[in-house]
């Protein structure tokens, strides 16, 4: 069949170029479900144990809303289903939209899918290589969590549901980033589309498992990331959920090849537009010219921020609702302050998760220095009277600043949708604003590191502000729970942000991280001032 | 005449691989210079060094006066430059990319730009990556032509263009000789550099090679000559005379057609003897610069395969 042409020869390709990112993301995947489940064995390894912590920290809303609803407690299975099956099918959905980006439109982009399509190459080669490999590493690794979890004691049923809803996660958003790299012209905007259905999905489902018995639930039903949550692992095993996921993805995959086989090579739906003949007076510096190429990430960020503020802001008012009523509960809602305290811890864990959120903006357009000077647009542009540091200040006034208002925009959308639905509009809009704004500082640190390996090691930029932003999401998401020390704990900036709103803001860390993040700059731009360009 | 680049053993390695090896360059002020070299011989690292993009290990730059490392941006506004492979900012057109270069280099002569557009016959209205290898290199051609630079610096600058665009880049750059500005030209077309170009500097795996006006260059080396006689010399047979002549190689005899190549010192004294026995006819022809530049290639290629 000449479609299919190639695939073998491409597949190989994709896997040697894939042959380091691929297992890196396998690995901590692997590592963040078996852990775990295996520090909770370890941890909570009587019956009692369990249901004293289901009744506890299980019982926190704020963790329902941000991670996923729990079903039952009282097993391991249960217990790693609740805190890894929506996390680690968001983690495989960012794998799957990074990965088949960069081997299809990407490549169209560079230029260098025509050398391969001039070849003896199927039409949709590329994109049949890139799933193959996509789909089968995600199939293996779900069925490899599997067998961890059997190895751990847990039912075979479950775990292998467990393994294949997270996997199924991730096929699904392999089929939505195939249709969005059809698109565009730029592999840029159809990772943007992509993360953006992702960022949709992720709260469509907060919200239906933020809402309480009489509320929405079955917003969790419009989310692919609600069926890989309810497949219900170790309770239940719904596998017809996961057969809804596995569906699904063919159908969106089918879209994909049906666009695919209309649209031009190097083409996308949408067609480029000519410009203007001449630069407009704006167009005069470098600022100007940073602004041109950061103004579209920067809007869509900002309109995704202010979305997500407000619909987990619209959530803090009932969030009392899903504790539920027994003793314990009752003593942990005195505990944490009776409405008003578990409100606030709640906004303070979803204002966390912002921040690390813009983070990942902020090591998006940091890197956008490197890439710069990789794709040649830098030589000609230092060969004009503009200096070195001018033009890297041009471009990280947007992960430092621009970061700056993107957290004052996820606070105020908080804000507004908490204050409107609690009737307290001014006090919680300038708390939350606050609260968000404080998280630019541990966002200035991971900015700081990322610009100090661009100065003194700058291959290694993109690898050092993800690892650096992965590396605080993981401490973030398992460290309370699997009860690391706080030594570990603390290497995250974002841990060391005040918990506001319901906490008195010290300005002593806030200080500290500032001064490290400055620190990191000016050495980044001291080393970038004494290298070479290239 | 005061050199507007000065280089004197510059020195650069990446690593273990080195690019430059202690390399020669003077640019004199108002002139074209010609700067020729095979792939990978370190010409764009030179042009890199000299934009203080790179920082040369060891040996001497000089541009324009000034340090190209610590003066980079002051004397970047007197300067312009072209890349060997241009890649333009996808979202911009290729009119915002000229005026914005020009702008950031201290401004653009205004008429001249339209000029340019016109005369390089090039859209300005699509976005940087519809443009064709030919047409991104008009983008930065113009935005360096337009500038009111004293140095051009031009690094493979017709890549891509086709015949009729390359006849108007070698009108731009007589031009710009004209109006008084200096040019190093790296190129690889020969023919290019024999008509534009005042001096040549020849360079060979980081090193200079020959360096010289043409004239002077061709003075090193062999003219082939071709003559019809009307006599064989009386003292002996044309092959055994001229066999033994210092300087020739190449010998082709057939009755008293003598074809051969000579060294130029020893050409007049070959002529003579030649004329001795009743010269027919004769041509006699300097070599081209691609004999110059062949000549020196194959010692890398013997090197290679030895």
């Amino acid at each position: 069949m000449t479609a299919l042409a190639g695939v073998p020869d491409l597949t190989k390709l994709i896997t040697r170029r894939e042959r380091i990112r691929l297992p890196i993301w396998c690995y901590a995947i692997l590592a963040s479900v078996g852990g775990t489940a295996y520090s909770f064995k370890t941890l909570y390894s009587t019956l009692e144990s369990r249901e004293q912590f289901a009744d506890g920290i299980g019982r926190d809303p704020a963790l329902a809303v941000l991670y996923g609803r729990p079903f039952d407690l009282t097993t391991i299975g249960g217990l790693t289903t609740w805190r890894m099956g929506v996390f680690g099918a968001v983690l495989l959905a960012i794998m799957s939209i990074v990965t088949v980006n960069r081997h299809t439109r990407a490549e169209e982009e560079a230029g260098r899918f025509e050398l391969v399509g001039a070849g003896a190459v199927g039409r949709h080669a590329p994109l049949i290589a890139v799933l193959r490999v996509v789909l089968g590493t995600q199939l293996a690794l779900g069925v490899i969590v599997g067998l961890v979890l059997i190895f751990l004691g847990q039912p075979a049923a479950g775990s292998f549901l467990l393994g294949l809803s997270i996997a199924a996660g991730g096929w699904f958003f392999a089929a939505v980033a195939a249709i969005t790299v059809q698109l565009t012209d730029f592999a840029r905007s159809a990772a943007g589309l992509a993360f953006t259905v992702l960022g949709a999905a992720y709260l469509v489902r907060a919200l239906g498992d933020g809402s309480g018995a009489n509320g929405p639930t079955w917003l969790t039903w419009l989310s692919p990331l609600g069926w890989a949550e309810q497949t219900q692992p170790y309770a239940g095993d719904r596998w017809w959920v996961l057969a809804l996921l596995v569906l699904a993805t063919a159908a969106l995959l089918a879209v994909a090849f049906r666009i695919a086989a209309r649209r031009d090579l190097g083409g996308g739906v949408f067609p480029a537009r000519p410009g203007p003949a001449g630069g407009a007076r704006l167009l005069r510096s470098v600022s100007a010219l940073s602004w041109r190429m950061q103004r579209g990430g920067l809007f869509g960020w900002a309109v995704g921020v202010l979305i997500g503020g407000a619909v987990l802001g619209s959530i803090a008012d009932s969030i009392g609702e899903l504790l539920g009523s027994s003793a314990r509960v009752q003593q942990l809602f005195e505990r944490m302050g009776g409405q008003s305290g578990i409100e606030n811890a709640y906004l303070a864990a979803a204002m966390n998760i912002l921040g690390l959120i813009v983070a990942c903006s902020a090591i998006q357009t940091t890197a956008r220095l490197r890439a710069e000077e990789t794709s040649g647009r830098l030589e000609p542009l230092l060969a004009t009277s503009i200096g070195r540091v001018r033009w890297a200040a041009s471009h990280l006034a947007y992960p430092l600043l621009g970061s700056a208002l993107l957290l004052v925009l996820a606070g105020a959308g908080a804000g507004l949708a908490h204050g409107a639905r609690s009737g307290d509009l001014g006090t919680q809009l300038a708390q939350l604003v606050g609260a968000g704004l404080i998280q630019v500082t541990a966002v200035w640190v991971v900015v700081g590191l990322t610009v100090a390996a661009f100065g003194l090691a700058p291959r290694a930029t993109a690898y050092v502000g993800w690892t650096a932003v992965g590396i605080c999401l993981l401490l973030q998401e398992l460290g309370p729970v699997l009860k690391l020390s706080h030594w570990i704990t603390d290497i995250s900036p974002f841990a060391q942000v005040p918990r506001a709103p319901g906490v008195a803001v010290a300005a002593e860390p806030l200080l500290v991280m500032t001064a490290i993040g400055v620190a990191l700059l000016v050495l980044g731009l001291a080393g970038f001032r004494r290298r070479d360009i290239g | 005449m005061r050199n507007i680049i000065e280089v004197d053993g510059l020195r650069k390695s990446f690593g273990r691989s080195v690019a430059l090896d202690g390399l020669d360059l003077a640019v004199r002020s108002g002139e074209v210079h010609g700067f020729l070299g095979p792939n990978g011989a370190g010409k764009s690292t030179t042009l890199r060094v000299l934009l203080g993009l790179l920082r040369g290990d060891g040996g001497r730059a000089t541009l324009l006066g000034g340090d190209p490392w610590r003066d980079a941006v002051a004397l970047h506004r007197r300067l312009a430059y072209v890349p060997g492979d241009v890649t333009l900012w996808p979202s911009l057109s290729g009119g915002e990319t000229i005026d914005l270069l020009g702008r950031l280099r201290g401004g653009l002569a205004p008429g001249r730009r339209d000029e340019l557009l016109e005369r390089f016959e090039l859209d300005p209205k699509k976005k940087g990556r519809a443009y064709s290898k030919g047409n991104r290199q008009k983008v930065a051609l113009i935005a360096a032509f337009a500038s009111d630079a004293e140095l051009l610096l031009l690094d493979e600058p017709t890549s891509g263009l086709d015949p009729l665009m390359e006849e108007v880049f070698r009108e731009c750059v007589a031009e710009e000789r004209d109006r008084g500005r200096s040019v190093l030209l790296s190129s690889h077309i020969l023919a290019e550099v024999e008509a534009l170009c005042d001096r040549v500097t020849i360079i060979r795996r980081g090193k200079t090679a020959e360096t010289g006006t043409l004239a002077e260059l061709r003075h090193l080396t062999r003219t082939s000559v071709e003559a019809e006689l009307a006599a064989a010399p009386a003292s002996g047979s044309l092959q055994a005379t001229l066999g033994a002549f210092p300087g020739v190689t190449g010998l082709e005899v057939h009755d008293l057609h003598v074809r051969c190549e000579v060294d130029t010192d020893h050409l007049g004294t070959l002529i003579s003897t030649l004329s001795a026995c009743g010269i027919r006819a004769l041509t006699s022809r300097p070599p081209t610069l691609e004999e110059l530049f062949l000549r020196h290639y194959e010692d890398d290629l013997a090197e290679v395969s030895r």
